[in-house]
């Protein structure tokens, strides 16, 4: 893999850090007017999310990590793993284990697309589309003539989430979820 | 197509002219004469971090290379030599790969010099200047022991490489296994305490082997100290001045000293300049010299958070 010097370094780039593959999310030059010249970084850890810095003296080099993000089709999970097909023809799958799958699992729904996050050629996370079309598959009947505003109850997805919605979602429905915040958005016809 | 435009904004454009207009109107009615020196030149600085630009030079007969000057320092202090006196000049410096949210490899210095003055002279002169722009500024003066006695409970002149390198490594996250008890202390001030100085802050004597050009004397406890102190502004490094060291053979002795860490960092290795050396030998006035970045005090004044603002056309616009 190509190694990277700090001249190189810009947002964006894949690196890895201490073995763990990284985007670089802030590069600053720090030079002191006469002395050695540094680069802070901040990076994003590409397996769990976490922000960290970095410095290096300028002219360092760190590795290239390999990842690249693809769009895959969500198939079914066997209760170790979860699998995906690309999209490309291949019918090619490959499996995301529970750290990769993370928070993505309460989104999943088959036939869907994912953008699917490869190091090496295996996933190390997945990320849902900013909203998703999913079945609510338990909660409790609004009450009969219930008209109050604003009130809320929980509801289970087919993909096991719970999220808050009005009263007068029924199961069956079909709701329409920012899989950003977890918050519903509306309902949707069949 | 292509992205022509210019970064600045108007206002600031004027803001520039406007502040050189200040600048030579503060040395015209202090009686500093404003002088131009040569921006290529076939030597150029030794300092084991600035790295030149190099150009080549075709004469008649004969191609050379030459160098971008880095500050008009030595030019200058070769008119200092032949008698000009009082003289100050803004030009236009460049470094080798600095692109920052302070820096661009080609910026804008007012540099002067001042026979007869001291570094505490100097530092009165910078501030009357600074107080020119910022009239509320109220400036502290700090020395160098002080403010990591203060900030980080070390003596900077003291304590341990090992101690530093791991100082430096925790509160800072890097590797300081293999940084030198300078580049350390560089980092930590630049990192850690510049953050926390006053507003408007003055550091002064710095440890011997961050002289660069200036005297190296003891201090009140008996420390060698290097006689340069830096302007510190809202947490931007603006001016760093020295009370010039004369002597030619000590110059060379840096420059040789340079010359080899650069050639240990596999970096290259400038001969020294002979005309700056020749015109010490022949004798350099008494004097404190001092340069002072002009974009930088745009930024200041501007209230700017990055260089490119302040700058027609940074090197990202070229």
């Amino acid at each position: 893999m190509t190694s990277y010097s700090t001249n190189e370094f810009k947002s964006g780039l894949k690196l890895l850090v201490d073995s763990e593959p990284c985007a670089i999310l802030e590069n600053e030059f720090v030079k002191p007017g006469k002395g050695q010249a540094f680069n802070r970084v901040k990076f994003r850890n590409l397996r769990n999310g976490r922000v960290w810095e970095r410095t290096f003296k300028s002219g360092e080099s760190l590795e290239g990590a390999d990842v690249h993000e693809l769009d895959m089709e969500y198939l079914y999970e066997d209760g170790e793993f979860w699998h995906f097909m690309k999209t490309d023809g291949s019918y090619e799958q490959l499996a995301a284990d529970a750290n990769a799958i993370s928070e993505a699992k309460n989104w999943l729904k088959p036939q869907e697309s994912y953008q699917v996050v490869l190091w090496n050629d295996r996933p190390i996370s997945v990320i849902p589309p900013n909203f998703v079309e999913l079945e609510v598959v338990q909660t409790d009947p609004g009450l009969k003539g219930d008209t109050a505003q604003g009130g809320s109850k929980p509801a289970t997805l087919s993909s096991g989430a719970i999220v808050k919605v009005p009263l007068f979602v029924n199961e069956g429905d079909v709701l329409r979820v920012d899989t950003r915040t977890g918050e519903y958005q509306n309902r949707v016809a069949r | 197509m292509a992205d022509w435009r210019p970064a600045a904004k108007p206002e600031l454009l004027r803001l520039r002219a406007e502040t050189l207009a200040r600048l030579r109107r503060f040395f015209a009615a202090r009686q500093v004469l404003e002088v131009e020196t040569p921006l290529l030149a076939p030597a150029t600085v030794t300092d084991v971090h600035i790295d030149s630009i190099p150009a080549e030079l075709q004469l008649p007969g004969s191609s050379t290379r030459f160098f971008l000057q880095t500050s008009p320092e030595y030019a200058m202090k070769r008119l200092l030599a032949a008698g000009t006196g009082a003289c100050y000049q803004i030009c236009k410096s460049f470094r080798q790969g600095e692109a920052g949210a302070r820096h661009n490899p080609e910026f804008t210095m007012l540099e002067w010099y001042r026979p007869g003055f001291d570094l505490v002279q100097l530092m009165d002169e910078v501030e009357q200047l600074l107080l020119d722009f910022v009239p509320q500024a109220s400036v502290v003066r700090l020395s160098y022991r002080q403010v990591f006695l203060r900030h980080l409970e070390i003596d900077p002149h003291e304590i341990r490489l090992d101690a530093l390198r791991e100082l430096a490594g925790a509160r800072l996250s890097l590797d300081g296994s293999a940084l030198a008890a300078t580049d350390c202390l560089q980092l930590l001030l630049a990192q850690i305490i510049e953050p926390l100085l006053p507003e408007f802050c003055f550091i002064h004597d710095y440890p011997a082997d961050q002289a660069a050009l200036a005297k190296i004397e003891r201090d009140r406890s008996g420390v060698r100290v290097a006689r340069r102190f830096e302007l510190f502004c809202c947490g931007i490094e603006l001016a760093n001045g020295y009370h010039e060291e004369l002597d030619a053979g000590e110059l060379r002795t840096r420059f040789a000293r340079d010359r080899q860490q650069r050639a240990q960092l596999g970096r290259t290795t400038p001969a020294p300049d002979e005309k700056l050396l020749a015109a010490l030998e022949q004798g350099l006035p008494p004097c404190a010299g001092v340069a002072l970045g002009v974009d930088r005090l745009l930024m200041l004044v501007a209230g700017a958070g990055s260089i490119n603002e302040v700058l027609a056309f940074p090197i990202g616009r070229v």
